[in-house]
């Protein structure tokens, strides 16, 4: 394991030159010959029958090229959209990028008018007709269930797409049957959505000649579109079709799917041989971008004397959305349900989730995906049994964390938990906060009249997932290996291609960390590439806080296998035994004699010229690994919020909020402190503000930036953050993964901190977003609460 | 029409539509693509350039209001090849990730702190409620914001 200083140092980034300057490379950027400009036809219902579209005025619109239909799609055989996780039974109903007889949810793409100007493509638009009937609509996931309900989908009766379950049902149930103490609780994980500042986009270009398909869109994973595009939707054949993803403006799981745009923008460049360009309006991408959450979940903990967890039963009722989004089935389940042991020894744990139709965006995983919405049961419901139990909540939790010495941990929903040292990171959180006098405060404000609140998360995250035999007997259809290849030039200079993609995580520099270090050459001598489907090795992109801990090891294994054939170069060339040739500093020198010394930059000319080569050994000096992660990894933390609730408005102060989490080693600081500040910004927004609503007949109620609250500056207090370091054994760098931590934690944390202040007023849980019209209506008639 | 704007120090005229947004004028008709487009809303302030010495929403203005105006977008921050201060600090502080909101976010930071050279992290935060930023929750920018109000140092508010 390479320590030195460039691994664990805050440098710069090296992306950043470029976005300062204006002069990234995101989607909508890019100017071609001949572009023209699509725009979409969307049902403004929920659930309608097309029965005409009239498209002669649009065609007549100046400046309108073409319109088509879902017909013109169908008809040449565009395929349906694949789902990328297939459960036990799932039901997946026929996703077409452009419906054809029914609209299935307020959004729904009906035609797509391409044009030779943006603003004609809009006007082509407005003027296409379509003549709907309207058909009854189901929003609600639970309403959805019931009979007499409108059917969604002929092949999904009773719009159950998945019945799914993971533990012992039986012996958790005996348990929670005999149990000293049980509380339950209903919990209904609102509807959110990822408004990642880019808007999706795209431009398809053909070229007629050579059969060559290029995409450039904004996806956090090019390779995965390739795939799903090409072999499964419009039958490209790969090595026909490349994907480019240069700059892409955020993602937070919005930009892992396959979308209908990039079907029909890519069908229409081919059809017409024209570059074709689309770019999301925010309201589409409200209406169309995959959504997140969306859970109701009924919860059972029982709790002996000693205050020690012995059972937990989760009933979780998943909204789905309209169609299967890519990983609609793997976020309420596998992503899940399996988090539910948390930080803590738990005998016995039962789950079950019932995956659910509806008239509304298709839900696929938003920043953290499954692991905010189980650590929010979790430690929710430990916080109601710290408080049945008369315990503090910080010591209920400690009492209930799996010891350090039981690493690896096996838990009773399917996870091995790599490493994990829960107790100091609570101790260096309760330090920094000052609990004592904290709660002290906290007396003296309630006898004031004030409601001050403490709220905790102890959570673990699951990322850098695999191994990809393990993911495929679960229903994956990907692998979720890693690829890396290095490539060193004659000159020494070193240019890594990852399979991972960079939206703002800084791969090209924490990348070029890894190899600098890893080689002792000059930061400046690497270059990182990402994001091209022509330039490197099949990859699987960035999701899953999996970046560093799996593509980060790809590099440096490759970076090895590089050491490695140098070291046969520099021996040969110093005459020396291989094994007597030592690297040091971007050096190769013979052990005990320094002075006999090939440089980096002698070695890697030397494997180009060949002139003088060890026998047998091929000219050149690249490597390529594709780097299969025998488990995941656990990152773990101790969050705590302070808060205060105004009794007379129900707004809801932060006072201070304090974060000490255990990403394993960190190779930069202040990438992984910038991570972990806007992970927490969005966990606390669920908590406090953020939430899709929709009317009973499908519209979304929050289709803008002025309905839906994505926080401000203002909104938000500093946050105290601090680390402690317990490296991954699964992996050769000690990583585990930073990208979701803040987002997992901060939900819970805050929530149960307001629900800490309301404790006075006799109110132990409301449903989030807690804005102040929800918890004004909550202290109505409450001793002390709003009058 | 015809409209004739100064863009980071350059003039030119061009013959535009009338319902033409600002930032479709200097995103596809000068080909400067640093300043986005986030929203239809006027919420995001991914648009945000300077106009006559006022930062505002550049796609809630029309091409042909400028007409005759200066503006400066965040290609035209830097001098001489020399980074404008704000822009080595949003670096220096890490404060952007994936770089979208940048451009605007640089250009309401110029105007905090052309109307207050010291602010302080309140008036900051105040400052910044126009733009949106999903990725740093927001404490690394209002750092770079401080730092930059270092760098600057002390200077007379300009005239508007």
């Amino acid at each position: 394991m390479a320590v030195t200083k460039l691994f664990g140092a805050s440098i710069k980034r090296r992306e950043d030159p470029r976005l300062i300057t204006g002069t990234g490379r995101f989607t909508d950027d890019l100017k071609l010959q001949g572009l023209t400009y699509a725009a979409f036809v969307r049902s403004p219902h929920a659930h309608a029958k097309i029965k005409a579209i009239d498209a002669a005025n649009a065609k007549k619109t100046p400046g309108v090229i073409a319109v088509f239909t879902g017909k013109d799609l169908a008809d040449s055989g565009v395929g349906m959209l694949p789902c990328g996780w297939l459960l036990p039974g799932l039901k997946i109903p026929p996703f077409r990028a452009v419906a054809v007889d029914t609209a299935h949810f307020a959004g729904h793409a009906v035609a797509v008018v391409v044009a030779d100007s943006l603003y004609a493509a809009r006007d082509g638009a407005e003027a296409v007709r379509v003549d709907y009937q309207v058909l009854p609509a189901v929003v609600d996931a639970e309403r959805a269930l019931k009979s007499g309900t409108p059917q969604i989908h002929e092949n999904a009766p009773g719009n159950i797409a998945f019945q799914w379950s993971i533990g012992d049902q039986d012996k958790t149930a005996a348990a929670i049957k005999g149990a000293q103490t049980v509380v339950r609780q209903r919990f209904v994980n609102q509807r959110l959505i990822a408004n990642a500042m880019e808007p999706r986009a795209c431009v398809a270009q053909y070229q007629p000649a050579t059969e060559e398909l290029t995409l450039w869109i904004s996806s956090q994973n090019p390779h995965v579109i390739r795939l799903l595009l090409g072999a499964f939707v419009l039958g490209i054949p790969e090595h026909k079709l490349r994907v480019i993803s240069g700059d892409v403006g955020g993602g937070f799981g919005s930009k892992i799917p396959i979308y209908p745009e990039e079907v029909a923008v890519s069908w229409a460049a081919k059809r017409l041989g024209r570059a074709v360009k689309w770019t999301a309006e925010r309201r589409e991408s409200y209406l169309t971008d995959a959504h997140g959450r969306d859970h109701v979940t009924e919860a059972e903990m029982a709790t002996d004397a000693a205050g020690r967890i012995t059972a937990l039963r989760v009933k979780t009722t998943a909204n789905l959305g309209a169609y299967l989004s890519t990983l609609a089935p793997l976020v309420p389940t596998y992503l899940y349900a399996t988090l539910l042991s948390g930080q803590y020894e738990i005998p016995n744990i039962w789950c079950e989730v019932t995956g659910v139709f509806t008239n509304t965006t298709p839900v696929d995983a938003y920043r953290g995906a499954g692991r905010p919405e189980a650590t929010y049961v979790m430690e929710r419901m430990v916080d109601l049994s710290a408080i049945a139990r008369k315990i503090d909540p910080a010591e209920f939790r400690r009492k209930n964390f799996i010891p350090p010495d039981k690493f690896p941990y096996q838990t009773p929903v399917a996870l091995v938990y790599d490493s994990g040292n829960y107790a100091p990171t609570l101790d260096r959180v309760l330090q920094m906060a000052g609990y004592r006098r904290l709660r002290e405060e906290q007396a003296k404000a309630r006898a004031e009249g004030r409601l001050v609140g403490i709220g905790f998360a102890t959570y673990i995250e699951a990322c850098g997932g695999g191994p990809s035999q393990v993911v495929g007997a679960i229903g994956g259809q990907v692998g979720l290996w890693e690829s890396a290849h290095v490539r060193v030039h004659p000159t020494g200079k070193v240019t890594v291609f990852t399979g991972s993609h960079s939206h703002g995580q800084g791969h090209e520099t924490t990348f070029a960390q890894i190899a600098a270090d890893n080689l002792g050459v000059p930061i400046e001598d690497v270059e990182v590439v990402h994001g091209d489907t022509a330039a490197m090795p099949f990859g699987m992109g960035t999701y899953g806080s999996r970046s560093g801990a799996v593509g980060g090891t790809a590099i440096h294994l490759s970076l090895e296998k590089i050491k490695e054939k140098g070291k046969k170069i520099a021996a040969h060339l110093l005459e020396a035994a291989e094994a007597d040739v030592v690297y040091q500093d971007g050096k190769y020198h013979v052990a005990g004699a320094p002075d006999r010394v090939k440089t980096f930059q002698d070695v890697s000319l030397m494997a180009y010229l060949a002139h003088n080569l060890p026998a047998g050994l091929e000219p050149g000096l690249e490597a390529t690994t594709f780097y299969d992660p025998s488990n995941f990894v656990f990152p773990f933390g101790a969050h705590l919020a302070v808060v205060e609730v105004d009794p007379e408005t129900g707004h809801v102060r932060i006072a201070r909020y304090l974060a000490v989490d255990d990403v394993g080693r960190v190779i930069n600081p202040m990438i992984v402190n910038g991570m972990v500040q806007g992970g927490i910004a969005q966990g606390v927004a669920q908590a406090l503000w953020e939430g899709a609503a929709y009317d009973e007949q499908g519209q979304l109620l929050t289709a803008s930036m002025m309905d839906y609250a994505v926080p401000k500056a203002d909104f938000l207090p500093s946050f105290e953050i601090d680390r402690t370091v317990t490296p991954s054994p699964v992996n050769p760098l000690g990583i585990k993964g930073a990208g979701e931590t803040g987002t997992i934690a901060a939900t819970a944390a805050v929530a149960n901190a307001v629900m800490d202040a309301l404790t006075p007023l006799g109110i132990t849980h409301v449903d989030m977003p807690l804005t102040p019209k929800t918890l004004w209506h909550a202290m109505q008639g409450r001793k002390g609460g709003a009058r | 029409m015809k409209v004739s704007i100064t863009v980071n120090g350059v003039t030119a005229t061009h013959d535009v539509e009338p319902r033409l947004l600002l930032v479709h004028y200097i995103r596809e008709v000068l080909a400067l693509t640093g300043t986005h487009i986030g929203c239809d809303t006027t919420s995001c302030g991914a648009c945000t350039v300077m106009l006559n010495g006022l930062a505002v929403k550049s796609c809630t203005v029309l091409a042909v209001q400028a007409d005759g105006g200066k503006i400066t977008t965040v290609e035209g921050l830097a001098t001489d090849g020399k980074l404008h201060p704000i822009q080595e600090s949003f670096w220096e502080e890490h404060g952007l990730q994936c770089g979208f909101c940048t451009p605007g976010m640089m250009i309401t930071a110029l105007q905090i702190l052309e109307r207050n050279p010291n602010p302080s992290e309140d008036q900051i935060r105040h400052g910044l409620e126009g733009n949106l930023c999903r990725c740093t929750g927001y404490q690394h920018i209002v750092n770079a914001v401080q730092a930059a109000a270092r760098k600057m140092g002390p200077q007379p508010a300009k005239a508007r």
